[in-house]
C-alpha cells in the first residue's frame, strides 16, 4: 500500500487535491480512497489530508502514520506542522515552492505550484489553485499516470486551464 | 458505472434512482452533502421529487410521515442533534407503519460539542420500531440505501429503514463505486392503509389500550417478519449485482478462536488486525454486524469475543457487548472506543485482542479496567 499525506491550508485545496490524486490512481485501475481528516479547522489553518493507494481493496480507515510521501502545498505550515512525522527513511517530499529543499534521509523534489496557478490566471477568492496542478507533479513522480491525472481533473473540473497546469508542473518538475 | 464517490455521494446516487416523491431535509454537519446533493438532483431536473426545505429535523420527519401517508415513497437524512430533535416523529413513523428511507451520518452527541463517529446519535432510537443497518463502505452504502427502501416498503414489513454511515471517516471518504440499473429491483410502492379521499378514515386519533396493545404487537411481529425480508433482498440484490450481504458481514471466522464483533468502519477496519493476529498465530476473525435492528443472532459458541462498542448506555454498558451477553450468551471483552471520533486503527484492535480478558469492560485511552 502506497500511503500519502498531504499538507495545506484550509482554503488551499488539500481535500480536493487529495480526491483528485484517488481519482487518477482509480483510472489507473488502482484501489484508492482519499479520507480528509476533518478537525475544527477554517480558512487558513493548517489542514491535512490522506491518500491511499493499492493493488487490493482498502480496509483502513484510520489516519496514515508512516506515509510514503508528503505533500506540502504551503510550506509555512513547516513553522507549526513537524510535517516529516512519521515519513518511511527515504520517503518522498514534494513541496510547493521555488529552489531545491534539501531534507537529510529524504528524496525532496519542489514545484511551483503557486506560480504556474497565478501565470494560468486559476484564482478562486484571491488563492491560486493548486490542487490541479500539483497532480502534474505527482505524474512526474511516477505515482500516477499522466493520462489518468488528464482524466480526474477533466471529470471534476470542466475549465482546461486545470488540466493545461498540470502539465506545465509535469514539465517544470526536475527529477 | 464504475466511478469514486463519498459516502454522502453514494446515499446520494441511490436515492436519486429510487426516485422518491418526496424529500425533506434540513442539514447538519457531516450529512448536509446528502441533501445538498438532491436538492441539486432536484433543481437540475434529474430528478422529479418534491424537495421541501423545513426548517427544522422534527419537521423533516413531520412531512415525511404527512408525505408518505398519502403513499408518496419519501428520503430524509440526518445526523446526531438532528437525528434527536426529530425523535418523536421517529417514533410516529414507525407506529404509523410508514416504510420512510432515512440516512443517518452517525456522530457523537454533544456537549462537549463534536461532529465526529459515534453510534449512540442512532442507538438512541433503536426502540423506535425503525429497522437499523450500518454500513462500512461507499459502496455498501450505495447498495444498502437500494435494498432499505425494498425492505421497508414491503408488506410483510412497512416499517422505516434507517441506513447508518461513520461521519466523516465513511460519510467523506472517497472510494470506488459501482452503480447498477435497478430496473424492477425496487417495486412501486403500494402502502395499503394509504389516505384514500374516496374512503375517509381517520389517522392518528385516541386510541385506547387493547388496539393500541394490538398495534404494538403488529409492529413487533412486522420486525420479526422483516428478517426474512431482508435476507430474501440481500440475496435477491447479490443474484443481480453480484455483490453479497448479510445480517452480519463474516470474515475469517470458520475456524476462529477469537472473534472481533464491531459496526461500521471499526468492523472493516478490523479485518486488518485479523490479518494481523492471524501472521502471529493468532485465529482470529470478525463478525461485522450490518443490522442492529432486527438483531442478529451470532454463534459465537465456544469462542473468545472482543467486542468494540462505539457507543455507551451509561449505568449500563456496551450495548453491543450486553446484548450478545444476553442473546448469544457470550461473555465478551467489551472495549468501548471511538466515542467521538476517537482515532482506533487495526494495531490498536490487534492489542486488544493480545490483552483480552473476557468479562471485564475496557475503555480505550483511558488508563482503567472497569
Amino acid at each position: 500500500m502506497f500511503e500519502v499525506r498531504i499538507h495545506s491550508r484550509g482554503g488551499q485545496g488539500g481535500v480536493t487535491a487529495a480526491r483528485l490524486l484517488a481519482l487518477a490512481a482509480f483510472r489507473d485501475g488502482k484501489y484508492a480512497t482519499a479520507c480528509p481528516f476533518y478537525g475544527a479547522e477554517r480558512r487558513g489553518a493548517p489542514v491535512v489530508s490522506y491518500v491511499r493507494i493499492d493493488d487490493h481493496p482498502i480496509r483502513v480507515y484510520s489516519q496514515i502514520r508512516k506515509p510514503d510521501l508528503v505533500i506540502v502545498l504551503d510550506q509555512s505550515v513547516m513553522d507549526v506542522v513537524d510535517v516529516l512525522h512519521g515519513l518511511k527513511p527515504g520517503g518522498v517530499v514534494l513541496l510547493n515552492g521555488i529552489g531545491p529543499y534539501p531534507l537529510q534521509g529524504f528524496s525532496s523534489y519542489t514545484v511551483d505550484l503557486t506560480g504556474i496557478a497565478l501565470r494560468a490566471d486559476l484564482v478562486i477568492a484571491g488563492s491560486p489553485i493548486l490542487n490541479t496542478p500539483v497532480l502534474g507533479a505527482l505524474a512526474k513522480l511516477g505515482i500516477v499516470s499522466v493520462d489518468s491525472v488528464k482524466k480526474a481533473i477533466a471529470e471534476m473540473f470542466s475549465d482546461p486551464r486545470n488540466v493545461q497546469a498540470a502539465e506545465t508542473a509535469y514539465r517544470e518538475l526536475v527529477v | 458505472m464504475l466511478t469514486i464517490a463519498t459516502g454522502n455521494k453514494a446515499v446520494a446516487a441511490a436515492v436519486r434512482q429510487v426516485r422518491p416523491s418526496v424529500i425533506a431535509a434540513y442539514p447538519i454537519t457531516p450529512q448536509t452533502e446528502i441533501v445538498e446533493q438532491m436538492a441539486e438532483y432536484v433543481t437540475r431536473g434529474e430528478l422529479d421529487s418534491q424537495f421541501i426545505p423545513v426548517e427544522s429535523e422534527h419537521s423533516a420527519m413531520a412531512a415525511c410521515i404527512g408525505a408518505s401517508i398519502t403513499g408518496a415513497r419519501t428520503f430524509t437524512a440526518t445526523s446526531s442533534h438532528g437525528l434527536l430533535y426529530m425523535h418523536e416523529m421517529v417514533n410516529w413513523a414507525a407506529g404509523a407503519r410508514l416504510p420512510i428511507v432515512m440516512a443517518n451520518v452517525n456522530r457523537a452527541v454533544g456537549p462537549g460539542w463534536n461532529v465526529w463517529a459515534e453510534h449512540t446519535d442512532a442507538f438512541q432510537e433503536r426502540d423506535t420500531g425503525w429497522l437499523q443497518v450500518y454500513v462500512s463502505t461507499v459502496q455498501e452504502a450505495y447498495d444498502t440505501t437500494l435494498m432499505a427502501f425494498r425492505i421497508a416498503e414491503n408488506e410483510s414489513v412497512l416499517l422505516p429503514v434507517m441506513v447508518n454511515l461513520d461521519g466523516f471517516l465513511l460519510s467523506h471518504s472517497m472510494q470506488s463505486l459501482e452503480t447498477v440499473e435497478i430496473s424492477d429491483f425496487i417495486p412501486p410502492l403500494r402502502l395499503p392503509h394509504a389516505i384514500d379521499p374516496e374512503n375517509p378514515a381517520g389517522y392518528g386519533t385516541l386510541t385506547g389500550p387493547d388496539a393500541y396493545f394490538k398495534f404494538r404487537w403488529d409492529m413487533e411481529r412486522s420486525m420479526r417478519d422483516s428478517a426474512g425480508v431482508i435476507r430474501e433482498t440481500e440475496d435477491e440484490f447479490a443474484r443481480r449485482f453480484h455483490r453479497k450481504y448479510g445480517f452480519v458481514d463474516e470474515y475469517r471466522c470458520e475456524d476462529a478462536d477469537v472473534v472481533v464483533v464491531a459496526m461500521g468502519t471499526l468492523g472493516k477496519e478490523a479485518e486488518v488486525a485479523a490479518d494481523l493476529l492471524r501472521a502471529e498465530g493468532v485465529k482470529a476473525g470478525v463478525m461485522r454486524i450490518r443490522w442492529l435492528r432486527p438483531f442478529p443472532r451470532l454463534d459465537l459458541a465456544g469462542r473468545d469475543v472482543v467486542v468494540i462498542d462505539r457507543d455507551y448506555s451509561f449505568g449500563f454498558g456496551g450495548v453491543i457487548a450486553k446484548s450478545l451477553a444476553a442473546t448469544a450468551r457470550a461473555e465478551p471483552f467489551s472495549v468501548i472506543a471511538g466515542l467521538g471520533g476517537q482515532e482506533v486503527t487495526y494495531d490498536d484492535i490487534a492489542e486488544f485482542v493480545r490483552t483480552r480478558s473476557p468479562g471485564t469492560e475496557y475503555w480505550f485511552g483511558v488508563n482503567d479496567n472497569v
